[in-house]
């Protein structure tokens, strides 16, 4: 049942709503719920086979011991003949059956390998490598968890495993009746019913949403195969750096896939930036291409918004994002937010100073926020701000001709490649000066860094930060956040 | 659905039936069940099938990622040339296998599981994918593009003796070679 829970994202994200006052710590826990749900599955899993196990020797032993191969007191018990009144002990009634009948012949049994079963093909198309691969399989196949509880539930209804009925009073009472033997009531229905209702709730809403109307206010195609959706839809609200599922019923009608807004909260419609990666996004890259100036698109449902560790950016003194290439959509998300705070002097900003890291490849991506980035520095020099936010625009790709291209454009104002006043670095940066400049100029400040990149860049600066924190309330201290999908 | 490779798929469900039916065998033969000869059976086609089917194959798309230890795996069932390479055999081979582990109890499971494998094996061959070893490529080493320009460097770089520098229009008599063609100064 535990497994139920962790995947009810509309729960997770009132919950995450409702414990809004606890803290940061606590609300962390909740990213972590795909990491739970696979432990409990790692757990199931091994209490089936201890399960499976016991019931292998416990079908064999009933077995040998209704053919007499037993000492007398078994074979004695085993006869006992069933009138009807409970008073049979050995659930296997006849004396020439073999275990793999008796399985196949008793809804505890057959239910109890069709569940089995379906838990190893789940497990199976759960590994890594077709999880990453071939998601599809992955995902349909994960589906038989239907078949899995709807088995466990009636798993019991057979009351095979027999008990005394009345032990309480056994050996107490003086007339000291003959025991009569009665099957086991089936009680799993009791735990898992709760979360059982409460994923049918979750997957009623996913389709309720669905089926609400989705207008497109503008499609763009960007350069480097990226494709920007601004859509409308009604009773939308967003916080920033959340995530929204798509499904385009007409290019599959089973598939959502999960895309980060790029949005700001203030404004009135929601964006996503959408990088051609696979079938899905290819499709739909090629569908809204070819549509004529100006037309709507093909339906499209949302599902969500969901939330994850980027609402809580506001909440630090100092900032650092950190995005590696499509990786800082909710960072955009962050900035524009910040942009329009900053013209409200909303109260709610927190923050004093955000450095923001972006590693990319290519040069091409960097067009499509170009405008944003070239708004905001703007913005700050004009209200004297300048050193609010700090980026640096890493290139990690480049080459012979890029060099050439530095060369002759040394001693320009603005970059070449994006504009910006600030200069693109190329190559990796190098996290240890980066934080210990962090960590001089913000001398007693709680630094929160979010991350939405690969694990390895992930896993580094994890270690950073835990290098660089001093347990010293009056110095700094970094705080890390992950964000991965 | 996309390019989905269901040998991948068949891989994994064929390790873990072998697997089951290793553990089904275990059981069985630990607690001399009755005809426990079957699940003697069960350990020994469960001990093949782990070594059959642990070393994945490579794919046609996208990066292949190796189990830990495979390599000498690899090697071996490689050695059986067209027996592994072919998906058919391996989808007849898993059901023929599977077949005595449905006598007894334990290993019925593994039975099931094995037989299931066979099936998308057999999508698998259908679909014209073979098994092909992952070798160890000779990685060449990457020019390191230079990990950064923190630290420029304070001289500037050693210059030719003077004897052997270009000549210069200002100063032809002080060179150290003649040109056929006269040098004249760039405008």
């Amino acid at each position: 049942m535990l497994i139920l829970l962790p995947v009810c994202r509309n729960l997770l994200s009132l919950i995450r709503g409702s414990v809004m006052c606890c803290g940061r710590s606590v609300r962390k826990q909740l990213d972590k719920n795909l990491t739970f749900h696979k432990l409990v599955a790692y757990m199931i899993c091994l209490m089936t086979a201890v399960h499976t196990i016991a019931h292998l020797f416990n079908a064999e032993w009933y077995n040998n011991s209704r053919q007499g191969r037993y000492d007398t007191l078994s074979t004695v018990l085993s006869s006992l003949e069933d009138t009807g009144n409970g008073t049979y002990l050995n659930p296997v009634r006849s004396n020439s059956t073999t275990p793999t009948h008796l399985v196949f012949t008793t809804i505890a049994g057959l239910t109890g390998v069709v569940i089995t079963l379906a838990l190893i093909v789940i497990v199976t198309s759960s590994m890594e490598v077709i999880r990453r691969s071939y998601f599809e399989i992955f995902w349909y196949t994960h589906h038989l968890f239907i078949i899995f509880f709807a088995g466990l539930v009636f798993h019991g209804a057979g009351r095979i495993v027999r008990g005394q009925d009345r032990p309480l009073d056994w050996g107490k009472i003086p007339e000291c009746p003959i025991p009569r033997f009665e099957g086991g009531c089936p009680q799993t229905w009791l735990y898992v019913i709760g979360p059982m209702v409460l994923y049918l709730c979750e997957r009623v809403l996913r389709f309720i949403r669905y089926r609400q109307a989705v207008r497109y206010k503008k499609i763009v195609i960007r350069p480097s195969e990226v494709l920007e959706l601004q859509l409308m839809k009604e009773g939308f609200k967003m916080e920033v750096g959340q995530y929204v599922f798509l499904n385009c019923p007409a290019i599959s009608r089973l598939e959502w896939h999960p895309f980060t807004m790029t949005s700001a909260p203030e404004e009135d419609f929601f964006s996503v930036h959408i990088r051609s990666a696979g079938d899905w996004t290819r499709n739909l890259i090629n569908v809204l291409e070819r549509l004529p100036e100006g037309a709507q698109g093909p339906k499209m449902a949302v599902d969500g918004p969901y939330g994850t560790a980027s609402e809580d950016v506001f909440d630090y003194e100092v900032s650092i994002l950190v995005g590696c290439g499509i990786g800082v959509t909710p960072f955009a998300s962050i900035l524009k937010s910040v942009w329009y705070k900053f013209k409200e002097s909303n109260p709610k900003l927190q923050t004093r100073k955000i450095y923001f890291y972006w590693l990319c490849r290519e040069t091409h991506a960097f067009e499509w926020f170009a405008d944003l980035l070239q708004g905001l520095e703007k913005e700050m020099e004009e209200r004297g701000m300048a050193n609010f936010l700090t980026f640096k625009l890493c290139l990690t790709g480049w080459d012979q001709s890029h060099v050439n291209h530095i060369i002759l454009n040394f001693d320009k104002d603005t970059d070449i490649v994006t504009g910006l006043k600030q200069k693109t670095h190329y190559g990796r940066p190098d996290w240890d000066k980066e934080f210990e400049q962090i960590r001089k100029e913000n001398p007693t400040s709680v630094v929160g860094t979010f991350v939405c990149g690969p694990q390895q860049l992930a896993k580094t600066l994890e270690k950073k930060c835990a290098k660089f924190s001093d347990l010293d309330p009056r110095k700094t201290k970094f705080y890390f956040n992950k964000e991965n999908f | 659905m996309g390019k989905i490779e269901w040998a991948m798929w068949a891989n994994e469900q064929a390790l873990a039936a072998g697997l089951i039916l290793l553990t089904g065998g275990i059981v069985g033969v630990a607690g001399q069940f009755r005809d426990w000869e079957f699940a003697a059976y069960g350990v020994a086609a469960g001990v093949f099938i782990c070594f059959l089917e642990y070393p994945r194959g490579m794919r046609n798309k996208g990066t292949s990622v190796e189990r830990t230890g495979q390599y000498c795996l690899t090697v071996c069932v490689k050695a059986f040339g067209p027996v592994t390479r072919n998906y058919y055999v391996r989808a007849g081979l898993h059901a023929a296998l599977c077949v005595p582990g449905a006598f007894i109890l334990p290993t019925v499971l593994g039975c099931v599981c094995l037989a299931i494998a066979s099936i998308i094996y057999l999508v698998a061959a259908i679909r014209g994918e073979q098994w092909l070893p992952i070798l160890p490529k000779k990685t060449e080493k990457r020019v390191e593009m230079g990990k950064s320009i923190a630290y420029p460097p304070q001289n500037p770089p050693p210059r030719p003796p003077p004897e052997l520098r270009r000549k210069r229009a200002e100063d032809l008599e002080g060179a150290a070679y003649v040109n056929p063609i006269a040098v004249t100064a760039n405008e």
